[in-house]
């Protein structure tokens, strides 16, 4: 029964949030609570040769200064630094020696009684330094590019396919061709919450963690493996996280830090990072890309050649997949892919929000509507004329594909038909008025995920899963499918998360939640449902006595006959039947391997977008832009609506504000704060429609789910970057498109 | 932020005197720049005299028809003032072009003038800058300097010592109504015109202004001319709100019986050390109807010697556009309606 999934529901977390009684990890207290404040370098390479701390020290109430000459003993492997996201390589250790790495690189810890004293005493700290010339220009080491390494990374990340058919013979005797160079700026992570550790020493040094990550057992493990310390002596909790979009599918370095210092005072100590400091560790790479594209005078494209160029740290090899969405997009016969990778003295980048999604969709999606235009047929057009159902960069089916309804619903409701496709040919005084559109697309994975589910003998439902809750919803829509799966009232029960004492899930990331932690919690909920069901058997004179459980449903809290409501027996009398204890299960859920291996499974989308460019100025405001999503089975359209909306907040962010700007002479990123780091304000917001498309698929996972974390934002850059051509007749390849780009 | 002494007189007078007793004492009022710079490190004062005591709360008209704009009377409160809005549009729009509401609610009009470059070397101790640590050097002349000035830095030597910009917006209307400053000090009261409040970096980039050590600002007097018809304030940033002027510009015109413009004033913002204005771009303009092509003569004189320094020097063009479509606007009397900026994005 379903009286709950598929409903625009409120989120069950909502008040706790709007009151400030959903604490954060650097909300928590602990007695005698210390602080934490890291120093950062402030050169981009070379040795530190001296590290003056006395006159911090010197500070009453200073409690340590922790730098590389007097950290504790910390583990000597690689292996032992390395978390559930890593990718292969030497992982950032900090406080290792005196090599500077990067910019900002943390160098020292301060702890004191008081935040604002810590503060203080950092910037007496003095440091000297032997200088080494850096290179963080990725533009002007392209010559550097290598192949990246592969390791388990590559299992989730893999290179592009090999080349098929013959691309440079069929893009030589194409009759239309496109050719383009792509490129954005890096970005950095900038969720409202930044990095914060509390570490809580408890009397026998063993460690309760506050830590804002992406998954609490991923920092229980790194901490466990740096600190040679038993799982049992370690524990994190992260109940709620304020945005991380990626960045905490990685311990940052305060926990680190906080873990070190906690361990080495025997204290409680808490580390937050500044703002400025949220620049200090991974983002989404700079990317350069070029594209070639060949068609037949129909539109069919047959060539695709597609390359990538990506930054990376000097210690770890960070990949995305950027080329290969080409051909999972588009059916060519002739595709030659390549991705690189060139390391520069800078922080590993790290995952962010559709990572290499919305680095190399924007590029083929921008490269179509140049063929659409090189070849005089409408974008949306082109686009049905080279649809697929077959993802061709594993020439397999797709388990669903529901773009093509996706085209035809967001075209109705944005208007597209009454398009002129003419450059400029629409405007609003001193406004140029500019259309654009873009696919989108991002994968659908379910990973193996365990949950627990107890009836507890007043009849309530608890049900727990390690994951994470970054604002999407998760705690909400758990709730939503533990109540149906049981028949009982959302009121009744209670979905908890983030804490590593709870049964294992992975990572929260890649759009693979629902999937993943969604199916763990319905098949505990099956399995405790089946111990209900035979309690329920066993009490005296049961009406479900003689019955199946292909029988039965679970519906207003009770286990009943399918074919006679009237047997029925309450949850409540099956859990009395326990003799006095709650009723328990844990469960695993695993993929259906076989079921999915033959399929290509992804969310998809389609998005039209409004410009309006003023044409002296060079201004542009997004005015009207319209996702439909193909996303599986929605689970909560309020919670689902609002992940979307977020997904295309950031793709307007993407396309015209966002970039952290590097001084390379210095090697530094310089503008980092919220004041000249630009992500939109309520005035760059303007009407965001969201349609969920009709999409049953009962190959990706139990639940039918797709995931939408991702697919928001995918489509988002092209569309607008595509409009803003339409509006001004200039195609502007890099983004963001800032008004200077324009003039 | 270091530690430091603190104290909150009731009168000017002993303000100023508690100031002139102290080495590193800075007054304090809404803070809304101060504490962001002392948590920076950048600002290192080891005494706060807090000033929001003083009796310096008003907005008083002014006999021969102006009105005097006290220092701590908060820009939410000029912005939205009835005399100021009826009178003085063109400051109202200016002020609400800067900030959001909340530091608009904390901000005061005597801080504003005192705001500080958003520079980002200025802003970054890691980083070397001339109006932090005079002699350092000026990582934005070839760093990153895309929010940068492209008039006025000339210096005594071969390069300049400092391409920072004032980033207020107030300051930029103010300069087009020729507002007048008022401070009190140890040698007793003093005015200064607007238009040398704020100074050129030249050879001492770390000074922004030429007020003198002790000296409290305590009001600012709007002149009696309102240009309450005819003003627009135009300002071009990299998102609709809530950021610095990559370039705005201030206009502020009288037209006389026949449509002519009688006087014009037209205030750069986000493109110098101090709002940048030239009279003799201006008188371009006396006399003359509205006419696109002498518009862009105006704008062509007003940038004249604009240099730009690699990420900025779009700015000197966005900067002649501006001032073109400003002057459009003021003369027919749209203010910003119509422009890519509405008044209900500003507002």
């Amino acid at each position: 029964m379903s009286n709950y999934i598929g409903k625009p529901l409120s989120r069950v977390d909502g008040v706790a949030k709007v009151t400030g009684k959903a604490k954060y990890a650097a909300e928590f207290d602990a007695p005698d609570l210390t602080y934490g404040y890291v120093v950062s370098s402030t050169i981009t390479k070379g040795r530190i040769t001296h590290i003056e701390t006395s006159e911090a020290l010197s500070l009453p109430g200073v409690l340590s200064v922790i730098t590389h000459e007097n950290r504790p003993k910390i583990a000597w492997l690689d292996m032992s630094y390395k978390d559930q996201d890593a990718p292969p390589g030497s992982p950032f250790r900090p406080l290792r020696d005196n090599k500077i790495s990067y910019s900002g690189q943390p160098i020292a810890l301060v702890v004191a009684e008081t935040f604002e004293l810590a503060r203080y005493a950092a910037s007496l700290i003095r440091v000297d330094y032997r200088e080494a010339p850096h290179e963080t220009n990725l533009d002007t080491n392209l010559h550097r590019a290598r192949k990246p390494k592969s390791g388990l990374a590559s299992l989730l990340k893999p290179p592009p396919p090999k080349p098929r058919g013959n691309f440079d013979e069929v893009y030589a005797a194409s009759p239309a061709k496109v050719e383009g160079r792509y490129s954005h700026s890096p970005e950095h992570h900038n969720p409202m919450e930044m990095f914060a550790s509390t570490v809580v020493y408890e009397k026998d040094g063993k460690l309760t963690i506050y830590d804002k990550t992406q998954g609490a057992q991923n920092s229980q493990l790194y901490v466990t493996q740096a600190f040679n310390m038993s799982f049992s002596d370690v524990r994190v909790i992260s109940p709620f996280v304020g945005g991380a979009f990626g960045s905490g599918l990685r311990p940052q370095y305060q926990l680190f830090l906080a873990v070190m210092a906690a361990r080495e005072l025997k204290r409680s100590v808490r580390v937050t990072l500044t703002r400025q400091q949220m620049f200090t560790f991974g983002h989404r790479p700079a990317t350069i890309q070029n594209i070639a594209l060949g068609a037949d005078s129909n539109g069919k494209i047959n060539a695709i050649y597609h390359d990538a160029v990506g930054e990376t740290s000097q210690f770890e090899d960070y990949t995305e997949i950027v080329p290969t969405w080409s051909p999972m997009i588009y059916p060519a016969e002739n595709v030659t892919l390549d991705y690189k990778i060139v390391p520069l003295d800078v922080f590993t980048p790290l995952d962010m929000r559709a990572p290499g999604g919305v680095t190399g969709v924007p590029a083929i999606e921008t490269a179509i509507d140049e063929m659409a235009y090189e070849l005089g047929i409408d974008p949306l057009e082109l686009r049905l004329i080279n649809y697929s159902d077959r993802n061709m960069a594993e020439d397999k089916p797709f388990s669903s594909k529901e773009l093509r309804e996706c085209f035809r619903q967001g075209a109705e409701r944005f208007g597209w038909a009454k398009r002129n496709p003419k450059p400029g040919s629409m405007r609003d005084g001193h406004n140029l008025i500019g259309w654009g559109m873009s696919t989108g697309m991002w994968e659908a994975n379910q990973m193996p995920a365990r949950a627990e589910a107890v009836l507890t003998v007043n009849g309530k439902l608890r049900v727990t899963s390690a994951t994470a809750d970054i604002g999407t919803g998760t705690y909400t829509i758990m709730t939503q499918i533990a109540a149906d799966t049981l028949g009982m009232p959302m009121e009744d029960v209670l979905f908890k998360l983030g804490d590593s004492d709870m049964p294992l899930a992975p990572i929260e990331g890649g759009s693979w939640t629902a999937a993943t932690v969604g199916s763990a919690v319905k098949v505990v909920c099956e399995e405790l449902g089946r111990k209900l069901f035979k309690l329920a058997q066993k009490i005296p004179g049961s009406p479900l006595a003689k019955a199946k459980w292909d029988d039965v449903e679970f519906v207003d809290k009770h286990i009943r006959l399918k074919q006679n409501p009237a047997a029925a027996v309450s949850l409540q009398q099956a859990v009395d039947q326990n003799g006095g204890a709650a009723v328990w299960q844990k469960s695993t859920s695993l993929p259906a391997m076989m079921k999915q291996k033959n399929y290509s499974r992804a969310a998809h989308s389609a998005v039209f977008v409004e410009v309006m460019v003023d044409e002296d100025l060079g201004t542009i405001r997004v005015t009207r832009a319209v996702s439909a999503i193909a996303g599986g089975k929605i689970l909560n359209p309020k919670t689902a609506r609002s992940q979307i909306i977020g997904g295309m907040v950031w793709g307007i962010s993407k396309a015209l504000e966002e970039e952290s700007v590097m001084d390379h002479t210095i090697g530094r990123f310089m503008n980092h704060s919220l004041a000249e780091y630009h992500v939109p304000v309520n005035a760059d917001i303007h009407d965001l429609d969201v349609i969920f498309v009709e999409e049953h698929d009962d190959i990706v996972n139990p639940l039918g789910v797709k995931g939408l974390g991702e697919i928001g934002i995918v489509g988002m850059p092209a569309a607008i970057a595509n409009a803003v051509f339409h509006a001004t007749g200039k195609r502007i390849r890099e983004l963001p498109i800032t008004l200077d780009k324009i003039l | 932020m270091n530690s430091f002494s603190y104290s909150r007189p009731d009168d000017v007078n002993a303000a100023v005197g508690e100031i002139s007793e102290q080495t590193q004492a800075k007054f304090i009022a809404g803070g809304t720049n101060l504490l962001d710079l002392m948590k920076e490190n950048v600002e290192h004062p080891q005494h706060l005299v807090d000033i929001n005591h003083l009796p310096l709360g008003f907005i008083d008209e002014l006999p021969e028809g102006g009105l005097r704009l006290g220092a701590l009377v908060t820009n939410a409160d000029t912005a939205y003032h009835e005399l100021v809005q009826k009178n003085y549009p063109l400051l109202s729009m200016a002020i609400l072009a800067g900030a959001s509401p909340q530091l608009r609610n904390m901000a005061t009009n005597g801080g504003n003038l005192f705001q500080r470059t958003r520079c980002y070397y200025f802003y970054d101790t890691a980083t070397a800058c001339n109006k932090r640590e005079p002699g350092s050097g000026c990582g934005a002349l070839t760093g990153y300097n895309r929010i940068h000035a492209i008039l006025g830095t000339a210096s005594s030597g071969n390069t300049p010592q400092c391409i920072a910009t004032h980033p207020s917006d107030m300051c930029v209307a103010l300069r087009a109504l020729d507002a007048v400053v008022r401070v009190s000090g140890p040698n007793g009261d003093r005015t200064i015109p607007i238009a040398d409040f704020h100074r050129l970096p030249g050879d001492e980039p770390e000074r922004d202004n030429t007020i003198e050590p002790g000296e409290l600002v305590t009001a600012i007097d709007l002149p009696a001319e309102h240009f309450n018809t005819h003003y627009t304030y135009l300002k071009l940033r990299d998102r609709a709100s809530y950021a610095f002027a990559l370039v705005s510009v201030a206009v502020a015109l009288r037209l006389d019986e026949g449509g002519q413009i009688a006087e014009a004033r037209i205030a750069l913002g986000g493109v110098a050390h101090k709002p940048w204005r030239n009279p003799a771009a201006e008188a371009l303009l006396t006399g003359k109807a509205a006419d696109t092509t002498l518009f862009r003569q105006v704008a062509e004189q007003l940038l004249d010697g604009a240099q730009g320094y690699g990420n900025n020097t779009f700015k000197i063009e966005l900067a002649k556009r501006a001032i073109v479509r400003a002057l459009d606007m003021a003369y027919a009397g749209s203010t910003q309606a119509g422009d890519a900026y509405k008044q209900e994005d500003i507002l």
